[in-house]
C-alpha cells in the first residue's frame, strides 16, 4: 500500500513536468514510425496521424488536459519555426531545377490555389454549412499560421481553421500516394508539388521523407500557395464588400 | 552545429520582426526561409569569399538536414490539440470532414495534373522557352 502510494506520488510529480510529455511524444513517434516501416509504408498508418492518436489516447485515458501536455510538447512545437526556415536549404541545393521550372510553378500555384478555394467553397455550400464555418474552411490548404491569419481577416474562427488545416494536412499526407497513383501522376516533381499545395507542411514532410526532389517542389508549392491564397481570398472578399 | 542553429534562429527572428513591423500576412518563419535562400544564393555568386563563410554555410546545411529529417514529428503537439478540440465542431463535424477529404483529393489531382502537363510540355520543347 505504501509502495503504491509512493508510486502515485511519483506520477503526480512527473505528470506536472514537461519531461514526461516530451518523452511520451518522442516514444509514440518512434513507435508509430516503426509500425509504418513494418507495414511497408502503408498510407493509412501515416506516422503523424498514428502518433497523434496514441498521445491523445494517453491524455484522454489519464484525464490530462491539453494545456498540461502542451507545456511539455511546446519544446517540439517550437522547432516548427526553425524547420520552416531550414526548408530554404533543399530549395537551394535544387535551385537550378526550381529555376528551370519557374513558369510552370507560377501557373500551377495560381491555378491550384484558386481551385482549392473554389472546391472548398462549392462543397461547403452544397453541404449547407454555416457561413462562419465556410469562412473558417476556405484557407484550409495553406500552412496553419497563414490560414489562421486569413480566417481572422474574413470573419472565420481561427481555432476552427487550425483544426481544419491540420486535418487537411494529414489527409493529404495519408491519401496522397494513393490518390496520385490513381490519377497516374508519375513525375516526382509533380507529386511533390501537389502534396505541398494541397496539404502544406504535413504534405511537404511526407514528400521530403519520400524523395528530396519531391520535397523541394512541395516546399516551393507550400510557400508560394500560402502567399497567393492570402491574396486571392482577400481580393475576393474586398470585391464582395465593394459590390454589396 | 551551434553556428547553424544560431543562423537559423537569427533569420527566423528577423522574419518575425519584419512580419510584425509591416503587419504582413506571410508568417515570420516563411520570411526567414526567403532570407536564408537569398543569402545562400548570394554567397554562391561571391567569387572570393572568406573560408569562415563557407564553413558557416556548411554548418547551416548540416543543421537543416537534422531539423528536416523528422519534420512530421513537429506537427504532433498541435495535432493532439486538434483531436482534443474536435467537439468544437459539434453537429457540423461530418460535413466538415467531407469537405476536407473530398476537397483535398480533388486539389491533389488537379494540381498534380496541371503541373505534370506544364513540365512535360517544357521537356518536349527542350526547355527553351525561358
Amino acid at each position: 500500500m505504501t509502495d503504491a502510494a509512493r508510486l502515485y506520488e511519483v506520477w503526480v510529480y512527473l505528470q506536472a513536468e514537461p519531461l514526461f510529455w516530451l518523452t511520451l511524444t518522442l516514444g509514440c513517434y518512434l513507435l508509430a514510425d516503426g509500425l509504418y516501416r513494418a507495414a511497408r509504408l502503408f498510407p493509412l498508418l501515416n506516422p503523424v496521424a498514428v502518433t497523434i492518436l496514441l498521445v491523445s489516447a494517453v491524455l484522454v485515458g489519464f484525464g490530462i488536459d491539453y494545456e498540461r501536455y502542451f507545456n511539455g510538447a511546446k519544446f517540439i512545437h517550437f522547432l516548427l519555426g526553425p524547420a520552416t526556415v531550414a526548408l530554404a536549404v533543399p530549395i537551394y541545393t535544387h535551385w537550378s531545377t526550381v529555376r528551370a521550372a519557374r513558369w510552370p510553378i507560377m501557373v500551377a500555384v495560381l491555378a491550384g490555389s484558386f481551385f482549392a478555394i473554389a472546391i472548398t467553397w462549392g462543397l461547403a455550400v452544397a453541404l449547407g454549412l454555416e457561413a462562419s464555418t465556410i469562412k473558417s474552411l476556405l484557407p484550409r490548404s495553406v500552412t496553419a499560421p497563414i490560414a489562421m491569419g486569413i480566417a481572422d481577416m474574413i470573419g472565420g474562427v481561427p481555432s476552427l481553421t487550425a483544426i481544419i488545416t491540420i486535418a487537411t494536412g494529414i489527409t493529404g499526407a495519408a491519401l496522397g500516394r494513393f490518390v496520385l497513383d490513381m490519377a497516374s501522376i508519375r513525375s516526382t516533381a509533380a507529386r511533390g508539388f501537389a502534396l505541398g499545395l494541397a496539404s502544406h507542411g504535413i504534405g511537404t514532410a511526407r514528400a521530403m521523407a519520400k524523395d528530396p526532389k519531391a520535397g523541394v517542389f512541395a516546399a516551393v508549392a507550400m510557400g508560394l500557395s500560402g502567399v497567393v491564397t492570402a491574396m486571392i481570398i482577400s481580393l475576393i472578399f474586398h470585391l464582395l464588400t465593394v459590390m454589396i | 552545429m551551434l553556428g547553424g542553429v544560431f543562423i537559423i534562429l537569427l533569420l527566423q527572428l528577423v522574419g518575425e520582426a519584419v512580419q510584425k513591423y509591416f503587419d504582413l500576412t506571410i508568417p515570420g518563419p516563411v520570411i526567414g526561409l526567403l532570407l536564408l535562400l537569398g543569402l545562400l544564393l548570394i554567397l554562391r555568386r561571391l567569387p572570393r569569399r572568406p573560408r569562415a563563410l563557407d564553413a558557416m554555410r556548411d554548418d547551416v546545411i548540416a543543421t537543416s538536414g537534422h531539423l528536416l529529417n523528422h519534420l512530421s514529428l513537429l506537427f504532433v503537439p498541435i495535432g493532439v490539440g486538434v483531436i482534443l478540440h474536435l467537439p468544437l465542431l459539434e453537429d457540423q463535424l461530418l460535413a466538415v470532414f467531407a469537405v476536407i477529404i473530398l476537397g483535398t483529393i480533388a486539389t491533389l489531382v488537379v494540381t498534380g495534373v496541371i503541373f505534370a502537363r506544364l513540365i512535360s510540355r517544357r521537356d518536349l520543347n527542350g526547355g527553351a522557352d525561358d
